[in-house]
């Protein structure tokens, strides 16, 4: 049995560019929101969403900056760059893709 | 433009590194934080919150470490670190770092320095068009004289390159080029100047495909005896005409005759070499008689290949022509065969064996000095060998623990290395100054290839002083030194093997290297210790040529010389005083082929005797201490029409009249006299150069009237003390008798013995006169340098 957080990089980047869709959000906020969404399926890792997000600003997909967050303190909010909502697409329609064929595989049995 | 966002965060990354740091640990404290309020709101206290939000959290090391490795360059951060170790572990050792860094610094720098000469001599291509295709066509002996160097290229006769040009068609064109001297004077009464000089055929710049920076080439129609165009080199015209263009179509005096500028050669055509000051045609200099000589060998022809015709081809075709002028002219000193060699190694001449033996001397020292430092390294490496097993124990791997010695003999290398390049830019300058028979000597300095070249050797170097000391103090032997029972660091079995090893390679080559020079040191030492044949303390030494154009009778020279020896004689200070056309020791001057009549006559084709030739007036034996074996020196009454006498040295009269009294019977000098000349005296052997073989030499008397071509004087004034000193006074004589009269090479005899030495590798060069540095004498104020120099 796999734990529900066993995330496959590629997927891992998908979630967190479709979570920043709609606004700028830091991290702590960005693991909140794929858990909730997932119905607290999907729980991401701090070990695995830092470098994630570090590799995306590199990749130049989401751009950071540092504001004052809900509670006041300073936080480090990241938001979708023109490139990066172009990137959700690709990924979008490559996961649609590759979960439809693999429904298809696993429904067949 | 995603590569340029991409771009500017490697860059701030790369810059803003420790900001990006702090700002990491705060994003993550900023999630932890987080963490335990969300813990607390569920009802946890704050302690249990706390440790609950770091468990989930995980190892916030790696955390870091991982989110590190997206912002890239971390192998520049991880050299960056090895570097800043090494720097430490170097500076807490500093005579080691210093002995490593000074070896090593020597060993690069005269790398570079022969690599840089190496390359200016031997691989750095012509300025000349296809280069490659251009070949140099010499006359070859085939008898006894092949096996002597000189005669294996033997320099051309004019008939026998016209012949070549007209009768063979392998090549696309041929030219030839002789070398000359003149005496520069300028319309208004500017100093006078020897230059040295060069004439070639008309076509010869166009084969070189040089074109002229001002001006023109020469034409067919200005290639004829007493021609009187001139084209400037570069340096002549910058340094005397001030660079001005206008000098084209005007008139400069050569030898005191008006000669036209017609153009002036480009700044980067040095040939045949950077001293030539002046060209004239080929024939300007000849006469047409001169011209029609199968054996007035003296040019130097350059050929260019066709692409159709192959080498081989081209050459036997001449080697045909040349072979018919031999069964021709079989009582002369026609060769037989021709040579060819490619420009490139004709300009290197014999200085590409001594430079490639010397590179392979200091490519040598280079291996010692990296063995030494590996050594050093070894020896070091046993010292650190707790540190490196605990590290490796810690976790460190091998192939990080290997780059950081290997950055440390790195770092020590490169910063040899700086200091090697900076030794070597000194030492290119003065090597290329000292070594005056190098070719093109004006063309060596450092450039970007030499850098580049060193720094490779730079590397070369680093990896192989480091890396056996690295992989030997990293190797599984190494952790040995965490277990208890071995508390000695002496070091492994392995290391002693290794540095023994090394050591014994080391020693080996360094032998190697100490016979080979110690082979060198004594032959110079024996060179050093050569007897010349004649006394050479205290001897002042200068020659002087003087212009056909003024000079045009014998009478006219003769009363030159004749007064100049009269005044010599008189100065106070003055002991002795010899003129002649060429001192012993000074150069080859000239030769001549002779017969003698009271011998059978030799059979056709057989080789002819073949002698130096030197003029040499009354006083010159008893003034150089050359000794008297044999008859009498010339007396004054030996000239005009009394002048078909000779005196030979001791070595003509051993091998061509053995066992039998040589005075009396008479030498038949083709190029000469067809009577012959009456031989009076045999004096001792003189060298024409030292560490060269005695050669047999024949003296005619000064005033004979009788110069053919050589107008060139050398002087020689033995002083009671400094002949240096008695340097102005003499030339104040000179001048006295014709302000207009250059002096050169103004030395002491031993100071003429010594640059004979140095330029012991040099090819000799056929020509009548000997052409080095030039010092005019002003006829009002000398200047003290001027003299020396």
């Amino acid at each position: 049995m796999g734990k529900p957080s066993d995330l496959v990089q590629g997927t891992l980047d998908l979630l967190i560019l479709k979570t920043l869709l709609p606004e700028q959000m830091h991290g702590w906020a960005i693991a909140k929101r794929i858990q909730q969404l997932s119905g607290e399926v999907l729980q991401v890792q701090q070990g695995s969403l830092y470098p994630a997000l570090h590799r995306l600003e590199q990749q130049g997909w989401i751009k950071a900056k540092w504001a004052e967050s809900e509670t006041g303190r300073q936080a480090k909010f990241y938001s979708l760059t023109a490139a990066g909502r172009a990137q959700l697409e690709k990924e979008t329609a490559n996961w649609n893709r590759l979960s439809a064929a693999i429904n298809l595989v696993v429904s067949e049995a | 433009m995603r590569w340029f966002e991409q771009l500017r965060m490697r860059i701030l990354m790369l810059f803003r590194r420790r900001r990006a740091s702090a700002r990491l640990d705060d994003e993550l404290s900023f999630h932890v934080e987080r963490q335990i309020a969300e813990n607390i709101a569920a009802g946890m206290n704050a302690e249990e919150a706390r440790y609950s939000a770091l468990r989930t959290f995980g190892n916030p090391t790696l955390l870091r470490e991982q989110s590190r490795a997206s912002w890239g360059w971390n192998g520049f951060e991880s050299l960056m670190r090895d570097l800043r170790y090494s720097a430490r572990t170097l500076r807490r050792t500093p005579t080691f770092s210093l002995m490593a860094i000074l070896v090593i610094a020597l060993c690069i720098g005269a790398a570079t320095s022969l690599f840089t000469i190496l390359r200016s001599v031997l691989l750095k291509p012509l300025p000349f068009r296809d280069p490659s295709q251009l070949i140099m066509v010499y006359e070859h002996f085939r008898g006894d004289w092949a096996n002597q160097d000189s005669f294996n290229y033997n320099v051309v006769s004019p008939a026998d390159y016209y012949d070549w040009r007209a009768q063979t068609h392998g090549f696309q064109d041929m030219a030839a080029w002789r070398w000359w001297q003149f005496n520069l004077t300028g319309e208004r009464d500017e100093l006078p100047e020897v230059v040295p000089a060069a004439a070639g055929t008309w076509n010869f710049f166009p084969l070189l495909g040089v074109q002229p920076a001002f001006g023109r080439t020469f034409t067919e129609s200005e290639d004829h005896p007493g021609s009187n165009v001139v084209m400037l080199t570069w340096s002549v015209f910058e340094r005397r005409f001030a660079g001005d263009p206008s000098i084209v179509g005007r008139q400069i005096h050569l030898d005191g005759k008006p000669c036209t500028v017609v153009g002036v050669l480009p700044k980067d055509f040095a040939y045949p070499d950077a001293t030539v000051q002046v060209w004239v045609p080929y024939q300007a200099v000849a006469s047409p008689e001169e011209l029609r000589h199968h054996d007035w060998h003296g040019s130097h022809v350059i050929a260019r290949l066709l692409r159709t015709v192959s080498l081989a081809s081209a050459v036997s075709q001449v080697e045909a022509v040349q072979y018919r002028e031999h069964m021709q002219n079989l009582n002369a000193p026609v060769a037989e065969d021709v040579a060819p060699r490619a420009i490139t190694d004709d300009l290197a001449k014999d200085v590409k064996k001594p430079l490639i033996l010397l590179m392979c001397a200091v490519a040598c020292m280079l291996f010692i000095g990296c063995l030494n430092v590996a050594n050093l390294l070894v020896a070091r490496g046993a010292a650190r060998q707790k540190e490196v097993a605990i590290r490796g124990a810690l976790g460190a791997q091998r192939l990080t623990l290997v780059r950081e010695q290997l950055t440390e003999s790195l770092l020590i290398c490169f910063v040899g290395g700086a200091g090697g390049v900076l030794l070597s830019l000194a030492a290119t300058r003065w090597l290329a100054h000292a070594w005056k028979d190098l070719p093109s000597a004006q063309d060596i300095h450092v450039d970007g290839v030499v850098l580049v070249f060193a720094c490779a050797l730079v590397f070369a170097a680093a990896l192989l002083a480091g890396l056996l000391p690295a992989i030997s103090s990293t190797g599984k032997a190494a952790f040995a030194a965490l277990q208890a029972s071995s508390r000695t660091t002496g070091g492994s079995l392995s290391r002693t093997t290794l540095r023994k090893t090394l050591l014994t390679i080391e020693i080996g080559v360094t032998v190697m290297l100490l016979i080979s020079a110690g082979l060198l040191l004594k032959s110079f030492v024996r060179l050093r210790s050569t007897d010349v044949g004649c006394s050479t303390d205290n001897v002042l030494t200068m020659s002087f040529s003087l212009p056909k154009g003024k000079y045009d009778k014998p009478e006219k020279v003769n009363a030159f010389n004749q007064s100049l020896l009269e005044r010599l004689r008189a100065l106070p200070g003055v002991r002795a005083v010899a003129l002649g056309s060429t001192l012993p020791g000074n150069s080859w001057g000239g030769d001549d082929v002779f017969t003698i009549p009271e011998h059978p006559p030799i059979k056709p084709g057989a080789e002819l005797p073949d002698a130096l030739n030197r003029l040499a007036d009354p006083g010159y034996f008893t003034a150089l201490g050359i000794p008297l074996l044999q008859g009498r020196f010339f007396t004054m009454q030996d000239r005009d029409d009394h002048a078909n006498k000779v005196i030979i040295s001791y070595q003509l009269a051993r091998q061509y009249f053995p066992g039998e009294n040589p005075i009396g019977r008479h030498l038949v000098v083709s190029a000469k006299d067809k009577e012959g000349f009456e031989i009076v005296g045999v004096v001792g052997d003189t060298l024409w150069q030292v560490g060269q073989p005695t050669k047999a030499i024949m003296y005619f008397p000064l005033f004979s009237g009788n110069f053919e071509n050589n107008f060139g004087f050398s002087l020689a004034v033995r002083t009671v003390s400094d002949p240096l000193a008695m340097s102005v006074p003499v030339q104040k004589q000179i001048a006295e008798l014709d302000p207009q009269l250059p002096v050169s090479d103004v030395l002491t005899f031993a100071q003429v013995i010594g640059d004979s030495l140095a330029t012991r590798v040099s090819a000799r060069r056929s020509s009548w006169h000997s052409r080095r540095s030039l010092c005019c004498l002003p006829p009002l104020g000398f200047t003290e340098s001027c003299l020396i120099w």
